[in-house]
């Protein structure tokens, strides 16, 4: 909206300025009017549906081509930053993104979160086609859940997706569950996050789950507590103009 | 309007001309309807988890009565065959008047790996089934069970569950057994397979098919319960995924 008001305001003071010169052709009044904005905006609700594992700040991206992860593919650096750290800033800046928002912080277990996206443009043919999302489980080594390239393109203003998520290993750690390698609080705040090194098998698969302590690995960091299946995510995606 | 799609039959609407198969319709008229409205099938496997390997896989377009396992039944000793030891021979050989492909992966398909094939639902073979063994497991299995195949050209993608065959004990212990009725299990492929395990359990209380609790593992690659590594060789639901493209 914010930017609808100062195109018109744009508008109008391109029109003072030519009927102050005086003598301005019509025609090229036409010439100078700016293609009409058109805003597609989604709301989108997420629940952490998991006990214990908080999500780091969401990364929901409007896009147009590309995913952000396939299985069997090797992880890109800003999905591995993402998984092992929880750090979105690359995921956000990816170069498939038309339009990027982050969440305001860590999403805790129970708790959701409404983030409103849009994306503005002048050819029609521009429109978005595809939601995606992603998130890490902070107290895993490189777990992530979200949504990879859901099709939004036939949604109409008012009416919603709902879905539910499953949880990935980027592959770029191994699953040690040490406490020195979960930056989540279950590492004690002091975990490390992303490391460049790919010691795992450098393929995105769909996560195994945690082990814990409590379930035979006895080096493990985390607990029963940690342990989540799928689906961990609900989430809602609204268009709303 | 709110489509619910956690289940995932993704759906993608192609325009289909019907016409052509309409007109042969008519100039044939002894052709039956089946073989009228017979479409031809792409059919990728994906194996979703990140330390199974899945057997030799058997894709079949069959009819409705057919069918190569079915969860709360007692499994057949083709079942198996398949299940315990990764032998597709015997189920292959039950679905005489199915269009089937049998090992598509022409070996083990790997961890993230996907195969593709070929079906046509001719002569009425208007249902999916698709089923491989899991390793390293007892008897586990990824089961899809007559999946009705859409009549409308598109493509549809869905997951798949890891099933148990109730037909052995899963004491996770790597003996090579892989013969109906041995115990152990045949190999583990890839990474991390243990040895001196004393067995997870030693009995299969629940004989019917039914969905597997997962490998338990443990984190002694020489000692403890079992030979498989709790970090490598668990999984989640789900384990595979389905894309059929009805051209």
């Amino acid at each position: 909206m914010i930017s609808m008001n100062k195109k018109i305001a744009l508008i109008g003071l391109v029109g003072l300025m030519l009927s102050a010169c005086g003598g301005s052709s019509s025609s090229m009044m036409e010439e100078d009017m700016p293609d009409p904005m058109i805003t597609y905006s989604y709301q989108v609700t997420v629940t952490n549906l998991t006990y214990a594992q908080p999500m780091s700040p969401l990364a929901l991206i409007l896009h147009n081509e590309g995913q952000l992860w396939t299985v069997g593919e090797m992880a890109s650096v800003a999905l591995e930053n993402l998984a092992e750290s929880g750090d979105n800033t690359d995921v956000l800046a990816d170069a498939i993104a038309l339009s990027g928002k982050s969440g305001s912080g860590l999403l805790l277990p129970g708790m959701s979160e409404v983030i409103d996206v849009s994306y503005t443009f002048t050819d029609v043919n521009n429109a978005p086609m595809m939601l995606s999302l992603a998130t890490m489980l902070v107290n895993t080594n490189d777990a992530f859940t979200g949504i990879n390239a859901l099709g939004i393109n036939n949604l109409a203003i008012g009416e919603s997706i709902s879905l539910t998520t499953s949880s990935y290993d980027s592959g770029t750690e191994k699953n040690s569950e040490l406490m020195a390698t979960i930056p989540g609080p279950a590492g004690g705040g002091s975990g490390e996050g992303f490391n460049a090194e790919r010691d795992d098998i450098d393929k995105v698969a769909m996560h195994s789950g945690v082990v814990s302590v409590d379930d035979g690995l006895m080096v493990s960091a985390l607990t029963q507590a940690h342990r989540f299946d799928n689906p961990t995510l609900a989430v809602m995606v609204t268009r709303t103009e | 309007m709110n489509m619910l799609l956690s289940q995932a039959v993704k759906k993608t609407k192609k325009i289909k001309n019907k016409a052509l198969l309409l007109s042969s319709a008519l100039l044939f008229s002894t052709t039956t309807i089946s073989q009228v409205q017979a479409q031809e099938l792409d059919i990728k496997v994906t194996n979703l988890t990140q330390g199974i390997y899945f057997t030799p896989i058997l894709i079949a377009a069959h009819d409705g009565d057919t069918k190569l396992f079915k969860s709360g039944e007692v499994a057949s000793a083709e079942l198996q065959m398949m299940a315990e030891g990764g032998d597709i021979s015997a189920l292959s050989a039950m679905l005489t008047n199915a269009d089937k492909a049998e090992n598509p992966a022409m070996g083990l398909l790997a961890p993230t790996m996907s195969t593709s094939t070929m079906l046509s639902t001719m002569d009425g073979n208007m249902y999916l089934s698709v089923v491989a063994m899991m390793l390293p497991t007892n008897d586990g299995f990824i089961g899809v069970n007559s999946w009705m195949i859409p009549s409308e050209a598109g493509t549809y993608s869905f997951t798949v569950n890891a099933y148990d065959a109730g037909t052995e004990a899963n004491d996770e212990m790597i003996t090579g057994g892989g013969a109906p009725g041995a115990v152990g299990i045949p190999a583990a492929p890839g990474m991390d397979v243990g040895t001196g395990g004393t067995g997870v359990t030693m009995t299969e209380d629940n004989a019917y098919v039914h969905v597997h609790r997962g490998n338990l593992g443990d984190d002694d690659l020489t000692a403890g319960r079992s030979d498989l590594d709790n970090t490598v060789h668990r999984w989640l639901n789900p384990v595979a995924r389905i894309t059929v493209t009805v051209n």
